[in-house]
């Protein structure tokens, strides 16, 4: 119990212990967070597996020893891993180098990852804003929006725009952006509604600003650090969902490679002999989601301002 | 009180009429229909006769109409696409009984477990049983379920044998011919599905615990000498279950409509296959009678979230 009593005593920022004759030593908010953020180890691995993965991705043309989808004529197809040092990791079912696809899923992955979050930040924080911030029938219609649209459910409304619009990564990425862009509404909503009647919201009103200083000088600097905690938890139920929808055959076409597609045409009958199919790419997409949440835990608890030490 | 879950309950309807609006609408707007696919085409006659018979020849207002007025009446039409093209209830009733006895033991394991584990993490917070809590709940959200659902499946099924036991049922069913109540066949689907939602069970519990263990009023408690089993189910449980409440409730109905991912694997006879099989096959009837029912646990399940923030806080007020 020690340990939380210590935490519940907020200590003294140093600066304010230093006489005015000492040199100011500058701490920013932002100088704290990354400090706090660098001194947790589980952070900085997360941060070192995903700048890797990220390096990989955008380098894939260089490293990768052949191409996505360069089939060995000549060789056995599913060629197991650990035999021939020109294909370490063997071949898969269609002749095709494991390795330069794993890499060049790298690439797959991480972009769906990346630009689904974005886009439907894009949509739902705008929306969360006005929402929030606007109140009155705005809200009303935004939120009665809201409702319908949590009401159909995810999956169904997915495959039926996928089924509609065809397979393929842009559409893949476009169809989940569309499913998703609730969670990022609702958040900034409920921030902006907390923030709205805070005492510096009405200090600055009453000096004269106009809602778009409020709303992006004094508010938005607020709410960003829960939002981009919530956007790095949302890049690994992106990769999930791409690769729930590989998985049943209607993500990703052929020959592009993702790990989400590869996990889901390896995981069939052949898997009791031919493992390396399902068990690289999924060893690789847990690296990626461990890594996004690790940071995603960092960030949380180094952009809070009520932890002090 | 009652006035309040009055409104409510009309406001669901209101956003059921809705989305059947928006569902019936867009799936007939899109090109292509349930008998202009596959690779077999049918003469331009016998798809007229088709059309005909399953009345997809008038206009589709008078068939939204239509499809409205029977709804009310719990029927949502013959399905299209199921073998013999029986009432869409009657295949709901038939499926989702075996996907809701796992989903309501998901409920049992994900939630008790989540719950001791968070709140036992958060009281020995920082410590190594923190941390090891911490690790696995992490570990339960590093892999999809299906792949989960298959290495399972592996190691359990076809390595230790587990299903050629043929003494699998502890409850049998009760009436013939349905699902047992608990067989061993739900353990690894269960088992499977439980993890997901067991780590965000026990963040969330950790997190909302540890932050009610540092409140003002949980020092009062000490001081004035409570025990800490006292002040924890008193004080800090009851005070940490509105995040929870928030964060955990919405989770449930997806839970009870099934994962398709986990029935794909395990072979499970259940109601997630038709949430694909009748979007490829344009099953209309199929279609609307699903998105109905899942926007109809959407609804019921935050009513009971906020009539359940009254009972906790006697502030809230509706």
């Amino acid at each position: 119990m020690s340990s939380q009593n210590v935490e519940a005593n907020p200590t003294v920022p140093p600066t304010r212990l230093t006489p005015p004759t000492a040199p100011v030593v500058r701490r920013t908010l932002l100088g704290d967070a990354i400090r706090r953020f660098r001194r947790n180890r589980l952070a900085m691995v997360g941060l070192v597996i995903l700048i890797a993965f990220l390096l990989v991705g955008v380098l894939a043309d260089v490293i990768s020893p052949y191409r996505y989808d360069q089939v060995f004529f000549t060789k056995r197809a599913s060629m197991l891993p650990f035999i021939e040092p020109a294909h370490p990791l063997g071949l898969d079912n269609s002749s095709r180098d494991y390795l330069s696809r794993l890499i060049y899923g790298a690439r797959t992955s991480l972009t769906v990852g990346m630009l689904v979050p974005l886009i439907a930040f894009a949509i739902g924080m705008p929306l969360g804003m006005l929402s929030g911030f606007r109140g009155g029938w705005v809200d009303f219609t935004i939120q009665r929006l809201v409702d319908i649209a949590t009401a159909i459910p995810p999956l169904l409304f997915a495959l039926f725009l996928l089924s509609v619009v065809g397979s393929g990564v842009g559409n893949v990425i476009f169809v989940l952006a569309i499913t998703t862009w609730i969670e990022p509404l609702r958040l900034t909503r409920a921030q902006f509604l907390a923030y709205r009647e805070k005492e510096f919201v009405t200090a600055a009103r009453a000096l004269g600003a106009s809602d778009w200083q409020i709303v992006f000088n004094h508010i938005l600097p607020n709410v960003l650090s829960p939002l981009l905690v919530a956007f790095t938890f949302a890049i690994p139920l992106a990769i999930f969902a791409e690769a729930g929808l590989s998985f049943l055959g209607i993500g990703i076409t052929e020959p592009t490679a993702s790990w989400g597609k590869m996990v889901g045409s390896g995981i069939g009958n052949t898997i009791r002999v031919y493992y390396h199919l399902a068990l690289f790419p999924t060893l690789l997409v847990a690296l990626t989601v461990l890594g996004f949440s690790f940071v995603g835990d960092g960030l949380q608890e180094a952009l809070d301002p009520n932890r002090s030490n | 009180m009652t006035g309040y879950i009055l409104r409510r309950l009309i406001a669901l309807l209101l956003v059921l009429l809705a989305v059947s609006a928006i569902v019936f609408f867009l799936m007939n707007a899109v090109p292509g229909g349930p008998f202009s696919l596959g690779e077999r085409g049918y003469t331009p006659d016998a798809l007229a006769n088709l059309e005909r018979k399953y009345g997809l020849d008038k206009p589709v207002t008078e068939r939204y109409i239509n499809f409205l007025i029977s709804a009310v009446q719990l029927d949502f039409g013959n399905s299209f696409a199921v073998a013999g093209s029986p009432p869409v209830t009657a295949v709901i009733l038939r499926t989702w009984p075996v996907t809701l006895h796992i989903g309501l033991y998901t409920i049992i394991v994900s939630f008790g477990f989540g719950l001791v584990m968070g709140t036992f993490a958060a009281y020995h917070r920082n410590s190594w049983v923190d941390n090891l809590i911490t690790f696995l709940a992490t570990l339960g959200i590093t892999l999809p379920n299906f792949i989960i659902a298959t290495f399972l499946l592996i190691i359990f099924g076809f390595q230790a044998g587990w299903g050629e036991d043929q003494k699998r049922w502890i409850i049998g069913p009760l009436i013939p011919g349905g699902s047992a109540i608990l067989s061993w066949d739900y353990f690894l689907p269960v088992i499977t599905y439980a993890l997901a939602p067991l780590a965000l069970v026990a963040r969330y519990t950790r997190s909302s615990v540890s932050d009610a263990l540092g409140a003002d009023y949980v020092r009062t408690a000490r001081a004035k000498g409570l025990s800490d089993v006292a002040i924890m189910f008193r004080h800090v449980l009851r005070n940490a279950a509105i995040p929870m409440v928030t964060v955990l409730l919405p989770q449930i109905p997806n839970l009870l409509t099934g994962s398709l991912f986990i029935e794909v694997v395990y072979g499970i006879p259940g109601l997630g296959k038709f949430f694909v099989t009748s979007i490829f096959n344009r099953d209309y009837p199929m279609i609307m009678g699903l998105v109905l029912l899942v926007a109809f646990f959407w609804g019921i399940t935050y009513l009971i979230t906020d009539i359940l923030y009254t009972l906790i806080d006697p502030r809230v007020r509706l």
